[in-house]
């Protein structure tokens, strides 16, 4: 078996306080009872009991909360609240920590205002989003209220007063007793049926809680949000606060700043008809004297005032630019000038008549040269011709002959040979010895060697 | 739009967009006067709004199970 834990009085404490404060009702619970005890002590918090017949709950209520409050607790007093149950360590004691309170009676409706409203919020019915602009000029105002009594009163006067030309529709509906509500609703939806107007105020005078309770019933505050016509309310006082007035597209303070937020004021609207008048007569002159100052500045203006000096300026650059073009041109005529000089200069260098005659002037030179030459060798030639032709004739065997010599052949095989040696003849050898004027032949018969040199 | 048929808010809505043009001042100027003799003509017309007052109370009251519009009895006030 599991040892059994004992706890410190400190640990129960915190436990139990854990639990109480962990539980849905006992953190947000609404309470009905009477104050005992009551204390509202320096600090500012204020200390009591809750009781009735049965029982009793030590309550506390900090300054923080109490300070909102609309009434003063006293001992006695019979109240309805709203608090969280949480325990107070020190003492083990449970208690009530409060947020709000009422007196009760009123209590209860005050509970079921609060519970609708924060119903009808969360339900959206309050969004700003939601809310209808309220025309600037509505051509006709619904009016659901009383036929009798102040309200009814203060918004047509004041209508009336403010802008006397909007006709009123008035709906009349009760606005107290356990009727004003759904006759209140209807109207809403009549009016919206009807379409005659296009701003509607929904209200009553003030009053108490009590009085004022249809304006805070949900078929009313639906019926104010179904409406396509933008809706003022105007219930009771400046205090007042209605769910009507939550879910309404406007919410007026009294009947009469209802009527108020509805029309413009008759007078004012007179004195910007004039204003708009005035200005518009101003702007016009405004704008006509602009074009005036405007055109007087382009008359001004030089191009206007003294066109040609316009064009000086252009002028000296034409002028400069044409003297530069010229003398651009110059140049490159000159150069090209002097190229073309250049060229037929080579040109003429190389022409061909030239050459052709310089060629020919070479060829009749040279052709000259060698008939020169050919005579030269001719006359050279016919020269030492005849210079050989006398060395010939001088060494002619027959000169020589003529001189006495004679030749010596030999007849051998068919074959005359001249003889100049002993050698090529023998004893009987038959020899023909040429002379001058005839041969002789003759035969050999003796020979005689003789020593060379001898002769 | 005819002058009868148009709202005076539509009348003041018009004046006031004219004289805002206006006031801009770019406008050309034969515009400018087209718009301002416009805009006189508005002013005349909100101005002629405005003066036409017509007390018209009405009550809403149920005869026969319907709705029937009487005028509404100022006289206590």
């Amino acid at each position: 078996m599991k040892e059994q834990r004992v706890l410190s009085i400190k640990e129960l404490t915190k436990y139990i306080k854990m639990k109480l404060e962990g539980d849905s009702l006992l953190s947000d619970v609404w309470v009905r009872g009477e104050i005992s005890n009551f204390t509202h002590h320096s600090s500012g918090h204020m200390y009591f009991t809750l009781k009735d017949e049965a029982s009793r709950i030590k309550s506390i209520m900090f300054a923080s909360h109490n300070q909102k409050l609309a009434f003063k607790p006293k001992e006695g007093m019979m109240i309805i609240a709203k608090g969280n149950i949480s325990v107070f360590d020190r003492d083990g004691q449970y208690q009530l920590y409060l947020q709000h309170m009422q007196p009760d009676g009123i209590g209860s409706l005050f509970l079921a205002f609060e519970q609708l409203k924060s119903k009808l919020e969360q339900e959206g019915l309050f969004a700003p989003e939601r809310k209808k602009p309220i025309p600037r000029f509505p051509k006709a105002i619904g009016v659901i209220t009383s036929p009798t009594g102040a309200a009814v009163r203060d918004i047509i006067i004041t209508l009336q007063r403010r802008y006397p030309m909007v006709p009123v529709l008035l709906y009349p509906v009760l606005v107290q007793g356990a009727q004003a509500a759904p006759a209140i609703s209807t109207a809403i939806e009549q009016m919206n049926r009807m379409a005659e107007v296009d701003v509607l105020i929904v209200g009553r005078g003030g009053g108490s809680l009590e009085e004022l309770w249809p304006f805070n019933e949900e078929q009313v505050a639906r019926s104010i949000y179904a409406s396509t016509i933008p809706i003022i309310s105007a219930v009771g006082h400046e205090t007042d606060f209605t769910i009507a007035d939550f879910v309404a597209d406007l919410r007026a303070a009294t009947p009469t700043a209802a009527a108020e937020l509805a029309v413009p004021h008759y007078v004012e609207l007179r004195s910007q008809v004039a204003g708009l008048g005035q200005r518009l007569t101003q702007s016009v002159f405004t704008l006509a004297e602009r074009r005036r100052e405007q055109l007087t500045r382009l008359m001004r203006s030089p191009y206007l005032r003294d066109p040609m000096r316009q064009l000086v300026e252009p002028t000296e650059r034409l002028d400069r630019l044409s003297e530069q073009l010229r003398f651009k041109m110059q140049m490159v005529l000159q150069r090209t000038r002097e190229r073309t000089v250049k060229l037929e200069r080579a040109l003429s260098r190389h022409q061909p008549q030239e050459r052709f005659a310089a060629a020919k002037n070479r060829a009749e030179r040279a052709q000259a040269s060698l008939m020169q030459s050919m005579l030269s060798i001719h006359k050279d030639k016919g020269h030492r011709l005849t210079v050989s032709i006398r060395q010939l004739d001088a060494l002619s065997p027959l000169k020589i002959m003529q001189r006495g010599y004679s030749l010596v052949y030999s007849e051998s095989d068919q074959k005359q040979t001249l003889v100049k040696s002993l050698q090529q003849v023998q004893l009987g050898d038959k020899l023909t010895i040429q002379l001058t004027d005839g041969r002789i032949d003759c035969q050999v018969w003796s020979m005689e060697e003789e020593e060379p040199g001898n002769v | 739009m005819s002058e009868q048929e148009q709202s005076f808010e539509q009348a003041l809505a018009k004046l006031e967009t004219i004289v805002q043009q206006l006031e801009n001042g770019d406008v050309p100027l034969e515009k400018a006067i087209e718009l301002f003799q416009q805009g006189m003509e508005l002013a005349g017309v909100c101005g002629g709004k405005l003066e036409q007052i017509e007390r018209k109370i009405e009550m809403l009251v149920e005869e026969n199970g319907t709705l029937v519009k009487k005028p509404f009895n100022q006289e206590s006030f």
